[in-house]
């Protein structure tokens, strides 16, 4: 069975890159080929400049990761923890413990260092796996769903951290995440995959426009069958539908909607509100899933 | 890479040693070979220092030990999740590897001398009677070379039962069986085979002995060390 098949794509420096995919897509298998830690049956996966395949400690050296799992040391005190991933990154001692403070300081974990991560909260934990993981100032940080299963609060404060990483310090971030408003609002790009394969790459608005197209949201009353019957009948209009009391008219591009409003009003209906918009990056994901399904 | 296997080593040590639950799990490992260090002494009597049973105990203490510690350093950290952020650093292999096995090497083989110098302590306040009893020089060796064979084959013979375990129980389990196999190839060895083994034994002396079994061991040892060190790579360490 192949994990990957022809996958190719580019990740842009100093940007955050989003990898979607649902599960068993191939997402870890790709991390995994990025690090180093597999190697593919062909082709070539080059990082930083380095071939992973022929080069993979210099891809490590340069990298920073927080993987499925935290990886966080339980039994060791969240000190330690830093400690142990700063010594492996040959971190000089003063330097060190200088960093140690600053990171700790920084994700609010400063207080409790001397207590064993396993007693802390998972929303801590990933604080302090992000907190090793940027340790050694990579330039590039391999994230596969560092918010998943958080609090509001605690993914608020990873996403800050995320994106003050790339815009502050132009550290090129790979994510993954199943959060589609997370890639929405995070990521420069995004990489679609599925089985494998890549369906999509584009930066999110494009690929709502790209996949999802526009749209226009009506907030009103005397919808009917009629009216639905007559904007379908417009040549501009891919589809409409009626849903909790809301028109939504999906358009095949970016068009006058004034046209439109117009043929509303004369068949009836009463417009309380208009909003344009584009479908969602989680709507794209969808029908993206369904097309190639 | 010296630098790397002591970063390893200074981790396993925080592991093994430190953090609530190790302390009283490590505690709970020493009961056993206290126990052997302290009252066998007493009551073997003076024969401690010049017999075989300081050896036994030698070769034991450090055998039990490791098959706990072992199985937890490497399958512990695939069942607890940490492998995989381990395997994505710089470390080389071999850092990790010879820093997983040294550890507890250096813990096993330190706690079996430290109890031999217990039970020495203990014969001389049981049976002393004045006179300072030292072990002797081969019984001496005999423990010094004995517990760090000993050490190192259960190590090696750990690494390789935990390479694809996924759990440390099933690493431990592993294991069992591994220290079994000599047991069970004494039962299956033709009778004939079996009566010259027995016969050759009563003709060797104690020192003869000890040298046949430390070569064994040494034997075993590299066999043991090669396979684990050539196994022991990145990309075999995924199960999935």
């Amino acid at each position: 069975m192949r994990a990957l098949n022809n996958l190719t794509f580019e990740v842009p420096a100093g940007k955050i890159f989003g990898f979607l995919g649902p599960n068993g897509a191939g997402k870890t298998t790709t991390i995994r080929l990025l690090l180093g830690l597999l190697e593919p049956t062909s082709g070539r996966v080059e990082v930083l400049g380095f071939d992973s395949s022929k080069q993979p400690d210099e891809v490590r050296a340069r990298t920073g990761a927080l993987l499925e799992y935290n990886g966080i040391y339980e039994q060791m005190s969240a000190e330690d923890n830093l400690e142990f991933y700063a010594r492996i990154w040959r971190l000089p001692t003063v330097e060190r413990q200088v960093r140690i403070k600053e990171l700790l300081t920084q994700m609010g974990l400063w207080e409790r260092r001397k207590e064993l991560a396993g007693k802390w909260s998972k929303g801590m934990k990933q604080k302090l796996a992000l907190a090793r993981a940027i340790l050694h100032q990579p330039p590039l940080i391999i994230l596969d769903e560092p918010t998943a299963g958080l609090d509001v609060m605690a993914a608020t404060s990873i996403r800050e951290n995320l994106a003050s990483l790339a815009d502050s310090q132009g550290v090129t971030i790979f994510l993954t995440t199943h959060n589609m408003v997370e890639a929405e609002r995070l990521c420069a790009q995004v990489a679609v995959i599925r089985e494998g394969k890549l369906v999509a790459l584009n930066d999110p608005d494009d690929l709502r426009v790209q996949f999802g197209g526009y749209r226009m949201e009506i907030v009103g009353s005397g919808f009917n069958e009629k009216t639905l019957t007559l904007l379908r009948a417009r040549p501009e209009v891919s589809t409409a539908e009626v849903a909790g009391g809301q028109l939504t008219i999906y358009l095949g591009e970016e068009t006058d909607t004034a046209p439109l409003i117009s043929l509303l009003v004369d068949a009836g209906v009463a417009v309380k509100e208009v909003r344009r918009g584009k479908a969602s990056l989680e709507e794209v994901f969808v029908a993206l899933m369904e097309e190639t399904r | 890479m010296i630098e790397d296997i002591l970063t390893v080593m200074w981790k396993e040590r925080k592991t093994i040693l430190r953090g609530k639950a190790s302390h009283s799990k490590f505690l709970q490992m020493l009961m056993f070979p206290i126990i052997l260090n302290t009252v066998f002494p007493i009551t073997w009597g003076p024969d401690w220092v010049t017999d075989f049973p300081p050896l036994i105990s030698a070769i034991i203490i450090p055998a039990l030990l490791i098959a706990v510690m072992v199985p937890d350093s490497f399958a512990g950290e695939r069942e607890r999740h940490t492998l995989d952020t381990l395997l994505a650093s710089r470390l080389p292999d071999r850092a990790i590897f010879f820093g997983k096995l040294v550890a507890p090497i250096v813990v096993g083989w330190g706690v079996a001398l430290l109890l031999s110098l217990v039970s020495l302590f203990v014969v001389n306040v049981a049976h002393g009677e004045g006179e300072l009893l030292l072990f002797t020089l081969p019984i001496a060796m005999g423990i010094l070379t004995l517990s760090f064979l000993s050490s190192t084959t259960m190590a090696g013979a750990g690494v390789l039962t935990s390479l694809r375990s996924e759990t440390v129980q099933e690493a431990m389990q592993k294991l069992l069986i591994f220290i079994t196999i000599p047991a069970v190839l004494v039962q299956v060895l033709p009778l004939l085979f079996r009566e010259q083994f027995m016969t050759f034994m009563q003709t060797v002396d104690g020192l003869q002995l000890l040298v046949i079994v430390v070569v064994v061991l040494i034997v075993i040892d590299i066999g043991v060390f090669a396979v684990a060190f050539t196994r022991f790579q990145r990309s075999k360490m995924y199960l999935d």
